[in-house]
């Protein structure tokens, strides 16, 4: 009894941790410019929205997140689309060469993006996608589509052969088959690689940053570059921080049991 | 599972293949170009050798950032790994406990590098920060945009702060596939509770423990946005990691031949460093 009691209370301070300086960005994000640099106060004492409705109102700000969010999903879709059949192929077959592309595909993830940047800038602007969400979509490919490929082979092989042999014997065509019977079967292997393929792709910065600069500017650069302009605005930043947060909890309350499982499976 | 040979599979890998060489392999290759020649326009580029890479090895300015890069990622592995071990002991199993404490850890997971930035830069500062307001007003003297030491501490807090939920939730699973039967057994050995950790759990837990080693490792070799937000490299050069240092190179400076140099012996770091991990963990599975 008391060995659980420790562990509760240690577990209290570990999600202390974690929630005070989130408490804080919420704190901030309701007062006014004034008062953030009035002093300090465990509670907006004037209460406002004011920062929420600047950001949805004015199109700089607004319009980093509609871009951030086409980027995302356009990521979402090239990833799942090319990722689906070539880990299925991995799952299933032998072929020459298979085991050295697939490590291959794994060293991309080891890669700094930083190391892509220059190459990559130059490569967009040559093709004429420099300032496009496709070349932001294409560019987080590099490193989502490894990661996804590897966590559905997971889930692939976790499906026993004899379903396929059986339903090519029941006479379905492969796109038939895959479409209709497996897809649904790794649903939840579907969920959670769509889960990460968002987190990754909406948490970076760096080639998001470098490969657009007006159009598809996203919005972590919007929020970096008013840090420099006349002075910090800090509620409109808190604001902004506590915005950005909001779809990656959607997205974790949707797929929070399929989580769990894709934890389980050591894949991530 | 017994696979079955058969080449056409190819063409269901084809689309990957071609994305990742388009979106890679010919990067990669503009790199190693770029590396090897000194460019001053389209039409005047010479061949230069191991130039740059001399050039690059004998900078002090990246040495001195990827001495910052080891230390750095050495110390969060250090931090986290033990600690992520603890936290996931101590989540509890079942009930609406075990889910919401499942999601309150993922928290920080899912919160964008540059916002961890700035939660911190407002959580931190004197000023306006709880943090950095309640260290000065206990009498310690703590400012993070001048003092070094002070900046050091924060970054690493910073990536504790966003990292560490990563290990515990790997953890937490590798614990979930242990069966019942082994705590029964050690239940009826009377095995103490440091018995059953490290005969137990710590055995069970190597294999997330690889995947969480590797990957906490690989991305704070790789970090950028947290310490750019939170402190842009400062104070001085005292928290400027290799990315950022690299950043700076070819967008900021436009130097192509040092950077691309400087981009490949960083890949090869990071791909030499993960392998010799991986490695050695294979070499011990073997001697067992």
């Amino acid at each position: 009894m008391n060995n659980s009691k420790k562990k509760i209370a240690g577990l209290l301070l570990y999600v202390l941790f974690i929630l005070v300086p989130i408490y804080w960005l919420l704190n901030m994000s309701f007062k006014h410019r004034d008062e953030v640099l009035s002093g300090l106060s465990l509670w907006p004492k004037n209460f406002t929205f004011d920062n929420y409705i600047t950001i949805f109102t004015d199109p700089s700000w607004y319009m980093g997140y509609v871009n951030s969010l086409i980027y995302v999903f356009m990521n979402m879709a090239i990833t799942l689309t090319v990722a689906l059949p070539a880990a299925y192929a991995f799952s299933r077959y032998k072929f020459v060469g298979d085991k050295h592309l697939f490590f291959w595909l794994l060293t991309n993830r080891m890669a700094p993006p930083a190391v892509f940047l220059l190459p990559f800038f130059q490569l967009y602007s040559s093709v004429g996608l420099f300032d496009t969400h496709l070349a932001v979509a294409l560019s987080h490919c590099l490193f989502s589509v490894p990661l996804a490929v590897w966590i559905l082979e997971g889930f692939m092989s976790g499906v026993p052969r004899e379903i396929d042999e059986t339903a090519y014997i029941d006479g379905y065509s492969f796109h038939r088959f895959f479409i209709r019977i497996f897809l649904p079967m790794i649903r939840s292997g579907i969920g959670v690689t769509a889960f990460f393929s968002f987190l990754f792709s909406w948490v970076e910065l760096l080639l998001a940053r470098t490969l657009t600069s007006v159009d598809a500017k996203p919005i972590a650069a919007v929020m970096t570059r008013t840090i420099s302009a006349e002075g910090v605005d800090w509620g409109l930043l808190a604001a902004a921080g506590v915005v950005t947060i909001l779809p990656g909890l959607l997205v974790i309350w949707l797929v929070r049991n399929h989580v769990a499982k894709g934890f389980a499976l050591g894949r991530v | 599972m017994n696979k079955v040979e058969n080449n056409k599979a190819w063409f269901l890998v084809l689309p990957v293949f071609i994305l990742v060489a388009f979106s890679a392999v010919i990067p990669l290759m503009t790199v190693v170009n770029y590396s090897v020649q000194d460019i001053f326009d389209q039409n005047n580029a010479y061949f230069v050798g191991v130039e740059w890479y001399r050039e690059v090895l004998l900078d002090h300015r990246l040495q001195e950032s990827l001495m910052r890069q080891f230390i750095y990622s050495f110390t969060v592995l250090a931090i986290e790994i033990p600690l992520g071990i603890a936290i996931a002991l101590m989540m509890p199993t079942r009930g609406w406990m075990a889910s919401l404490s499942l999601i309150v850890v993922a928290i920080p997971l899912l919160i964008p590098g540059n916002v961890v930035g700035t939660i911190w830069q407002i959580f931190g500062r004197a000023d306006i920060g709880l943090f950095g307001w309640g260290l000065n007003s206990m009498g310690i003297d703590y400012n993070y945009a001048g003092n070094p030491v002070d900046a050091w501490i924060t970054v690493v807090l910073m990536d504790v702060w966003h990292w560490t939920p990563l290990v515990a939730l790997l953890c937490y699973s590798g614990l979930r596939a242990i069966p019942d039967a082994f705590y029964q057994a050690a239940a009826i050995d009377r095995a103490s509770k440091w018995a059953v950790f490290r005969f137990i759990q710590l055995p069970r837990l190597k294999s997330v423990l690889v995947i969480g080693t590797l990957l906490r490792f690989m991305d704070s070799f790789m970090i950028y946005s947290e310490p750019f937000v939170l402190t842009g490299g400062g104070p001085g050069n005292s928290t400027t990691f290799l990315s950022q240092t690299l950043t700076k190179m070819a967008i900021g400076q436009f130097d192509l031949g040092p950077a691309a140099a400087f981009s490949l012996i960083y890949f090869l770091i990071v791909l030499l460093v993960s392998w010799l991990f991986f490695t050695t963990i294979s070499e011990m599975d073997k001697d067992k």
